[in-house]
């Protein structure tokens, strides 16, 4: 690993901006699939127009959680929540057994590991969401559709052939596409599963700076096992382990001067 | 690990490396054996449809040789054993055409939509118990569902309609449907059960429904498989016999409506081969001729599906 160390890539950084409003807040999380306990007693805020990631080994919770935000764990039966995630500025709970989870995922959306465009179009991707919230106007759809592809930085690349099948693009570029189509309904909290895991690193560098770029407009939730990319993307950091979140705080902070052990030994490498 | 095997080769001894020298032989001429007769195996299906095409082909050219191939497929009548002998291949193909029509209309929509139930919407437990009672429908005889259409299906629908003939092609195009509800809804689902998950979790990440994921994300990534379970679905309502030989009524008759009886060239062949025209009469070719038309038929209805399903090949 030629990799720089974590401080000097916090050093290159631009200095942490100030406390930002809260979008999102976890409060006694917990998180079981059938019997079992996935997730235990999470407290974590997430401010707005900043970049929260979540790291920590395989295996500790992570992607669990960050499906807790758009209720994804619904999909499958046998699965609980235990606490509550409160969405700002109208205070709901999103886990609330009476709020409807496509509702939920009216506001907030989600970028993949592996980039899943839809059989479908480039276009038709991006509009996707769109659609399915009754969009009919031609008009409004090609100017959103545009703008989501500008937002994600593809549109240079396909606007001459938005009507070729998106399987046709590269994987960098699917994976941009998914984060056209989570831009275009102008979601007020975008969660990233992993989402250079599958990507090669001159794609990934391209996700990370649009990252970066994003957040000047979206709150982004983002999950990583890949600290150097928590380093370079984010402002606020969690480390997670078994379910449990040992550490939360600036991103800088946490990695230059971390104040549990634990942390300590799975940033400098000597654990995880 | 590659100097240490290098090492055990060398102590050997010449004896213990001969046995294995024979041992390796063995196993060479055991792989080549059963690669023979896998191989046998697999040119029996080849042999037996060369075969078939090859006596469908030669006896066809003997009718063919009697009957000008485009009386063949224009003559308006099909009256192999009357005097004044006709042989219009429509009369039969216009039957066989209806009565399918009749089953698909049927077959797909209604397999279409029991396959997006059990592959979307239905528990676990309801998906497990409904495919095997479905797929038992498609292992009923089909001369059960002739007379099931004769006997049950045709005095239910004269209750309707009191003017409709005890034979016709409604009765049994409607059962043929049921028939093959199975085959479509099976093959389809499997298809949609094929999508990765992921690509639904992306739809329901977006705020999609069930019905909108299933719809507009699963529906078209299976898209080559529903497309082969439909042709499948053409192929068997093409080639069905026993319930339009029992239920259709067995007169050639050119017609496309479903309320009048009609021979369909299956109904026609069975007709004809079971009653006592002498074989190598001219009678008795025309259900090689029949016989080859239905064959063209099923073939184009595959090179369709092939082609569907390269064309819209799943890419995820």
């Amino acid at each position: 690993m030629a990799a720089p160390s974590i401080a000097t890539v916090i050093e290159a950084r631009p200095e942490a901006r100030p406390q930002a409003a809260v979008k999102a807040a976890a409060r006694g999380l917990s998180f079981y699939y059938g019997d079992y306990r996935a997730l235990t007693n999470l407290d974590l805020v997430v401010h707005e127009n900043r970049v929260t990631a979540l790291i920590g080994p395989s295996g500790c919770g992570k992607s669990t959680f960050l499906r807790c935000f758009n209720r994804m764990h619904d999909l499958y039966p046998g699965n609980r929540y235990v606490g509550e995630i409160r969405l700002y500025p109208d205070d709901t709970n999103l886990l609330a057994a009476s709020v409807d989870p496509i509702e939920v995922r009216m506001r907030l959306s989600m970028v993949f590991q592996k980039p899943n465009p839809f059989p479908k179009s480039i276009f038709e991707n991006v509009a996707y969401g769109l659609r399915v919230r009754g969009e009919r106007s031609r008009r409004a759809l090609e100017d959103k559709v545009e703008a989501a592809l500008r937002g994600a930085a593809l549109w240079d690349e396909v606007k001459d052939r938005l009507q070729d099948l998106a399987f046709n693009l590269s994987g960098g570029q699917q994976q941009r596409l998914c984060i056209a189509r989570a831009l275009a309904t102008d979601p007020e909290l975008l969660l990233f599963d992993e989402p250079t895991s599958a990507l090669d690193p001159i794609a990934t560098a391209s996700i990370e700076e649009l990252i970066t770029e994003l957040k000047r407009h979206v709150t982004i939730l983002i999950v990583t096992h890949n600290m150097q990319q928590a380093a370079r993307v984010s402002d606020y950091t969690a480390y997670m382990y078994l379910g449990e979140l040992i550490e939360f705080g600036v991103t800088d902070e946490l990695f230059i001067k971390p104040k549990n052990k634990q942390t300590e030994d799975y940033i400098t490498g000597r654990f995880g | 690990m590659a100097s240490v095997s290098g090492e055990v080769t060398s102590v050997l001894q010449p004896a213990s490396r001969n046995a294995r020298l024979a041992r390796r032989r063995s196993r060479i001429m055991r792989e080549k054996a059963i690669e023979l007769v896998l191989f046998l195996a697999a040119l029996v299906s080849v042999l037996t449809t060369i075969g078939i095409v090859y006596i469908l082909i030669k006896e066809s050219v003997i009718f063919f040789e009697e009957v000008p191939l485009w009386d063949f497929l224009t003559d308006t009548q099909w009256t192999p054993l009357f005097t004044d002998a006709h042989y219009g291949i429509m009369v039969l193909l216009s039957g066989t055409f209806t009565s399918s029509l009749v089953a698909l209309a049927i077959a797909i929509p209604l397999g279409t939509i029991i396959a997006i139930y059990l592959s979307e919407f239905a528990p676990f437990s309801i998906r497990e118990t409904a495919k095997p009672f479905l797929e038992l429908l498609g292992g009923v005889p089909t001369i059960i569902y002739g007379y099931f259409a004769l006997l049950f299906v045709t005095p239910l629908l004269q209750w309707f309609y009191p003017a409709l003939p005890g034979f016709n092609l409604l009765s049994a195009g409607i059962v043929m449907g049921i028939m093959i509800i199975p085959y479509v809804a099976s093959l389809s689902e499997d298809a949609m059960r094929a999508v990765p998950m992921s690509l639904r979790e992306g739809s329901y990440a977006m705020g999609a429904t069930r019905f909108q994921t299933a719809t507009r994300v699963v529906v078209p990534a299976a898209i080559s498989g529903i497309g082969s379970a439909y042709i499948l679905g053409i192929s068997r309502a093409v080639g069905e016999t026993m319930i339009l030989a029992v239920a259709g009524g067995m007169q050639p008759n050119l017609t496309f409506n479903p309320l009048e009886p009609a021979a369909t060239i299956t109904a026609y062949i069975v007709q004809v081969a079971l009653g006592d025209l002498p074989h190598g009469s001219i009678g008795y070719q025309t259900i090689f001729a029949a016989g080859l038309t239905l064959m063209l038929f099923t073939l184009a209805c595959n090179i369709a599906g092939h082609v569907l399903r390269k064309s819209f090949r799943e890419a995820y």
